[in-house]
């Protein structure tokens, strides 16, 4: 016998003999949806020690160069919009970076695929205008763009609205610990800033 | 002579991993309730966190539904739990992972050693995670030659400390900051003998202590929070970021979990995302979540292998009581809110799982016979139950487990001895008159003669009134 059929000949035998599950139809009576605020998105992520920018759609860049010193090196997913970077930055597109390259990095600037009010989070979902995982998670700064229209305020509607089988990234404010006396600390292995853009 | 039924349900193996204490709860909390600065570490800690808790859970107008839903969900995976193993297997196949069974400890350990062996790596990168606690994997690849780092802050703690886990969550809950700096001054090279112990001072140490081994190492082993029958999606909640690199940076993704992780859909996900969290580190959400089906092409890791184990858990499905136990998604509330851990802290139960819910399911993974005191780890007050996002009636199995507990023979003669006595009117008055006299006697304070001191090692006997009550009444 080998081990698959050991295990789940083991498993319907502990159904068999543990008489009849009690397994009765799940009640899905909790909040699916909330009303949308755009307020609370910025209040939780603020709290959560991530810098919120509310800006005009044509302001990215004027943003993103006020976040970031002159020069700095910016890794960015190969969709992403080119207007939405300033002249003042050195920009590296992913066209197959290394990890030593996208380490060396100052900054990474994505887009985001939907973003949660109630809990303060942004999810990437590794379109072309957010990119790989290892392109948000290395560089030490993590500029973020979320579009009003990709905000929910729920955690049931953002996972309506995520496709299961794409590499899915949760990120609620920047890298953080609670391991030393349980006291949240920020900035362990993660990007240790992390700016989110919302546009108007 | 032994027949072994292959198919029939069954507890963890002896002998490997770390699911047994080498000695009873109550003299092993005995050394933890004399240690001050133990006991100080973890009312400081568990205070925190349960108003963290408090807080983020009553923004949530429908958290009693969401518990119902979480414990709902549960007991059907449960009831269906082969089935939904299956459907994971053939999705996480479809999307280009290879799914491997393990019956127990030792099997799941040879064949992590062997996917890493095949890689030629000889050196790992860990994600917390409690299963591979359970298995004692670090040990085995360590006797494998092959180097398991834990990358999780608090595990780095215990694995640098040469310690001992004490917590779901937080490995190093008894540890201060005090002390986490004396651990990283002795253990890493090269650190800066003018390091602070503040926690974010402390952290950025681990931070450039790991980051050449994050880029340099070619294979990770992590558990898993959920894995999504219908999608073949698995998910794992972290907040450092380390999860993240272990499970991008690397080649080859080794992921094992107890095969009660399983949930039937995407759709579940939004109600242990929401339990999660709140119940846990006491965050709206943690900062970190990675989903992954399979393989990404581009993207991640390229080898994908998913070990589902076994180890005890038929076992505890075969009980439908105990069962319960399985509903468990790791988030320590139980933990926070015990009187009897917040005292003893959590290596006073020897196994990886302390606290109410490693009382209730280290014995039953186990056998009974094998961890006798833990079901007694407990003042039954319930708090435990009250805390449970997925409502693990946590008293009731410590009782279901007490009763199949062995229990001592002085204790069964005591017991036959007072019904026989209470039987009996006269016999019962001349024990009554026994015990005034014992007060005459002085005994007060010492606690029974052996072999009843068993009774009053623990607890003050109180002392005998002057009257009895049916002294008065016949006075009166």
């Amino acid at each position: 016998m080998n081990s698959r059929d050991l295990v789940l000949g083991r498993l319907r035998a502990a159904l068999a003999g543990g008489g009849p599950a009690a397994a009765g139809e799940v009640p899905r009576d909790y909040r699916h949806t909330g009303t949308l605020d755009l307020d609370q998105l910025v209040q939780r992520l603020t709290d959560y020690r991530a810098q919120v920018h509310r800006v005009a759609g044509h302001a990215v860049a004027d943003t993103i160069a006020a976040i970031l010193p002159a020069g700095a090196t910016v890794v960015v997913p190969p969709g992403l919009p080119p207007d939405w970077l300033p002249t003042t930055v050195t920009v590296r597109p992913d066209d197959g970076l290394d990890n030593g390259q996208i380490a060396a990095a100052d900054a990474v600037v994505t887009a985001a695929t939907v973003a949660v009010a109630e809990t303060g989070t942004v999810v990437l979902d590794g379109s072309p205008d957010q990119g790989r995982r290892v392109l948000s998670l290395l560089p030490d700064l993590h500029v973020c763009v979320v579009r009003a229209d990709q905000v929910v305020a729920t955690v049931p509607e953002a996972l309506a609205r995520l496709v299961p089988h794409r590499p899915l990234t949760w990120i609620s404010g920047p890298s953080a610990t609670s391991d030393i006396e349980l006291n949240r600390v920020e900035g362990v292995h993660g990007p240790r800033t992390l700016h989110v853009i919302v546009l108007a | 002579m032994t027949r072994t039924f292959l198919g029939m349900p069954a507890t963890a193996p002896p002998g490997v991993g770390q699911l047994r204490g080498t000695e009873p709860f109550p003299s092993a909390a005995r050394r933890s309730l004399a240690d001050p600065q133990l006991r100080r570490n973890l009312g400081h800690a568990t205070t925190t966190i349960r108003a963290k808790s408090a807080g983020v859970i009553a923004e949530v107008p429908d958290w009693e539904r969401l518990r119902e839903a979480g414990r709902a969900i549960k007991a059907d995976v449960l009831a269906r739990l082969p089935e939904l193993l299956e459907q994971l297997e053939a999705r996480v196949s479809a999307a280009g992972g290879v799914v491997h069974w393990a019956a127990d400890a030792n099997e799941a350990n040879r064949i992590v050693t062997d996917l890493v062996r095949a890689t030629g790596s000889d050196r790992v990168i860990k994600v917390k995670s409690m299963v591979t606690q359970e298995i004692g994997l670090n040990e085995a690849l360590a006797e494998a030659g092959i180097e398991p780092v834990e990358t999780d802050l608090a595990e780095l703690i215990v694995q640098l400390g040469d310690d001992r886990p004490s917590h779901i969550l937080v490995p190093a809950i008894h540890r201060n900051r005090a002390e986490i700096r004396e651990i990283f001054l002795r253990a890493m090279p090269g650190v800066d003998p003018a390091l602070t112990d503040e926690p974010a001072a402390l952290a950025a140490v681990a931070r450039g202590y790991l980051r050449q081994t994050f880029l340099t190492t070619r294979v990770a082993v992590s558990g898993a929070n959920f894995a999504v029958a219908e999608t073949g999606t698995l998910a794992v909640v972290e907040s450092e970021g380390n999860g993240r690199m272990c499970l991008t940076l690397p080649d080859t993704l080794i992921t094992v979990m107890g095969v009660e992780k399983v949930v039937p859909t995407w759709r579940d996900l939004e109600v242990f995302l929401q339990l999660l969290p709140r119940a846990s580190t006491g965050e709206r959400m943690n900062p970190y979540t990675s989903m992954w089906t399979g393989v990404t092409p581009g993207d991640g890791p390229q080898a994908f292998h998913l070990v589902l184990l076994d180890n005890g858990r038929s076992a505890v499905l075969a009980d439908e009581v105990g069962r319960q136990a399985l509903y468990c998604i790791r988030c320590s509330a139980c933990l926070n809110v015990c009187p009897v851990y917040e005292r003893t802290g959590g290596h006073a139960y020897g196994s990886v799982y302390p606290g109410p819910i490693g009382a209730v399911l280290s014995p039953q993974l186990t056998g009974v016979a094998d961890n006798a005191s833990l079901p007694y780890a407990s003042s039954l007050c319930g708090a435990c139950y009250d805390a449970c996002p997925v409502k693990i009636n946590i008293p009731e199995l410590l009782v279901q487990l007490r009763d199949q507990a062995p229990h001592p023979r002085t204790e069964a003669a005591a017991m036959a001895a007072a019904a026989y006595t209470m039987d009996r009117p006269r016999l019962y008055e001349a024990a009554q008159r026994a015990v005034r006299l014992s007060r005459l006697a002085g005994r007060r304070g010492r606690g029974l003669p052996p072999p009843l001191d068993g009774w009053t090692g623990s607890r003050d006997l109180p002392d005998p009134p002057a009257q009895t009550f049916r002294q008065w009444w016949a006075g009166r």
